[in-house]
């Protein structure tokens, strides 16, 4: 065989030999974007006079003071608490109702219209009614999180265990596994990657509500720590929430994505391993 | 045959089917008729084949049978006892393994499945998973999952899973049919050892007549869509067969022309 071009054709790399250059290859694909973008606003706002866009140096520093030195990281804790209460009680809603929904047809049939309804009403919107409803503080903020996580996670339960395969079902039947074990042995898990889909939808859906909720008529939060320094003029201390804010957001993701990864070990495994 | 009253255990009846008759979508306009009227009997230890041209509705008939569908007429009996669901000693393996085995437990606990719903206790239940899949040849499977394993391996362990809980009757729906043919032949040699060693009445249906001939005492033979029973041939080759020399003797021969003109009649 003669070769045609040496630079179009691909070549078949050698499989084995992976160098320290490759590992360093790998180590740095999904970071160096990231890390360039940080320099970017580095260098392009390093000399900056604008009191809209200080320098990122400058704002690193004051979120230190705000977030360490001056105590602010008690809204962080306040707003995550919320977060979390709220996200745990909104995604078990999610779960037992979306699971009552598959068993129960009549209800399924019946609610139907009532869920789309309340799925496509942005939960924001309901934030004056539970102002009235639970006054000012920490429980209207649980409440309206709660609220918009039901959705996602309760619609992706229906839709994975109305997906679960026949066959299975049948061989709960044969091995004469019951009600309650066929529920939590073939349904739950069968049902388990697009729960986990579901339930990082409604995270993604909580932090958005924790911060909106805490930017209308709350007293703590990161949300109010935002809107607080902006009213205030204080710009370079907006950032900061913001950053705060943005760092928090990651590692709910990346903290969220590690779980899974593990729970639905079985599921990525084989995928990797039927499509290879 | 039997003359009654002689030895009443030895022809005990496992399985009565009688003039089971199958409509899906009873009563509406695109009522389609799968079976007709099937009867026949399975005595105690058993093999038995149900063979019959694609779309002969063997599987609804496997179905109505082990108690997952439920007859438009005619009864269908248990060890005498008409069925009301699937019965407790009867296991029961499908064709799919992909899509019957449960792919978030390892094989040892998609095993243990049937026995903790009947309530064994752990320690005996670890002892009974490593015995039942050192008894289909998969002892060093138990702790990785069913994707990990070839197809004829998952096979096997749906047929471990089925037998656990050692039921008097093993219902197999086309086993075999996903596997490459050498590994059919081990798979079929295997159902012939476990039958062996466990005493166990087997029903298998499948549509391939040399397997049916290799591995039944007696061949119920189906027509085609709506069915009925055809004949039901009796193989005379006791327990003991052998891939090779079995399937090339002239009685194999001679059924296996029999029942094709069975199954594909040259008048229709």
């Amino acid at each position: 065989m003669t070769r045609v071009t040496t630079s179009l054709v691909p070549t078949v790399r050698p499989r084995r030999a992976k160098s320290g250059l490759r590992r360093l290859g790998q180590v740095l694909t999904p970071v160096w974007l990231p890390l360039l973008l940080i320099a970017v606003w580095w260098f392009a706002t390093a000399n900056s006079t604008s009191p809209f866009f200080p320098p990122l140096g400058d704002i690193l520093v004051d979120t230190w003071n705000q977030w360490v030195v001056f105590g602010a990281w008690t809204n962080a804790v306040v707003s995550v608490r919320n977060l979390l209460i709220g996200y745990v009680f909104g995604t078990l809603i999610g779960i037992i109702g979306g699971s009552l929904l598959w068993r129960l047809r009549y209800l399924r049939v019946a609610m139907n219209p009532i869920i789309y309804f309340l799925y496509v009403l942005p939960a924001p919107a309901l934030l004056p009614a539970m102002i009235a409803i639970f006054g000012i503080g920490d429980m209207r903020q649980i409440a309206l999180i709660a609220l918009g996580s039901i959705w996602p996670t309760l619609l992706n339960t229906l839709d994975g265990m109305r997906g679960v395969d026949t066959v299975k079902f049948d061989t709960a039947k044969a091995l004469r596994l019951g009600g309650w074990r066929t529920y939590f042995r073939l349904v739950l898990p069968g049902a388990g990657p697009q729960i986990a889909a579901g339930l990082r939808a409604s995270l993604t859906v909580g932090i958005v509500l924790m911060v909106v909720s805490e930017m209308v008529a709350a007293n703590s939060g990161i949300g109010f720590f935002i809107l607080q320094a902006q009213a205030e003029f204080a710009i370079k201390k907006m950032w900061t929430g913001i950053l705060v804010l943005a760092l928090i957001g990651t590692v709910l993701n990346y903290l969220f994505v590690f779980v899974e990864r593990r729970a639905l070990r079985w599921y990525y495994r084989s995928r990797a391993l039927g499509s290879s | 045959m039997s003359i009654a009253t002689a030895v009443p255990t030895a022809t005990e009846t496992v399985l009565a089917v009688d003039g089971l008759r199958k409509i899906y979508d009873e009563g509406t306009d695109h009522a389609n008729m799968a079976i007709d009227t099937v009867s026949f009997e399975v005595d105690k230890g058993e093999f038995v084949c149900i063979v019959g041209p694609s779309g002969a509705g063997k599987t609804t008939l496997l179905r109505c049978i082990s108690g997952l569908a439920s007859p438009s007429a005619g009864t269908v009996a248990f060890e005498g006892r008409p069925l009301s669901g699937v019965p407790e000693q009867l296991g029961l393996v499908f064709q799919d393994y992909s899509r019957s085995l449960y792919p978030w437990f390892t094989n040892g606990d998609n095993v243990a499945l049937p026995l903790s719903a009947r309530g064994m206790p752990r320690a005996e239940r670890a002892a009974r998973v490593a015995e039942t899949l050192e008894a289909v040849g998969l002892g060093h499977v138990a702790k990785k999952y069913p994707w990990e394993l070839s197809g004829g391996m998952q096979q096997r362990v749906a047929i471990a899973r089925a037998l656990s809980y050692r039921p008097e009757l093993l219902l197999m729906d086309e086993p075999f049919a996903s596997v490459d043919a050498q590994t059919r032949f081990d798979l079929e040699d295997l159902i012939l050892k476990v039958r062996r060693e466990l005493g166990i009445t087997v029903v298998l249906v499948t549509h391939d007549i040399d397997e049916a001939i290799y591995l039944g005492d007696r061949i119920v033979v189906l027509s085609k869509n709506p069915s009925v029973v055809r004949e039901i041939v009796e193989v005379q080759f006791g327990s003991e067969r052998s891939q090779v020399e079995t399937r090339s003797s002239p009685e194999f021969l001679e059924l296996r022309n029999h029942l094709l003109s069975l199954v594909m009649p040259k008048d229709v």
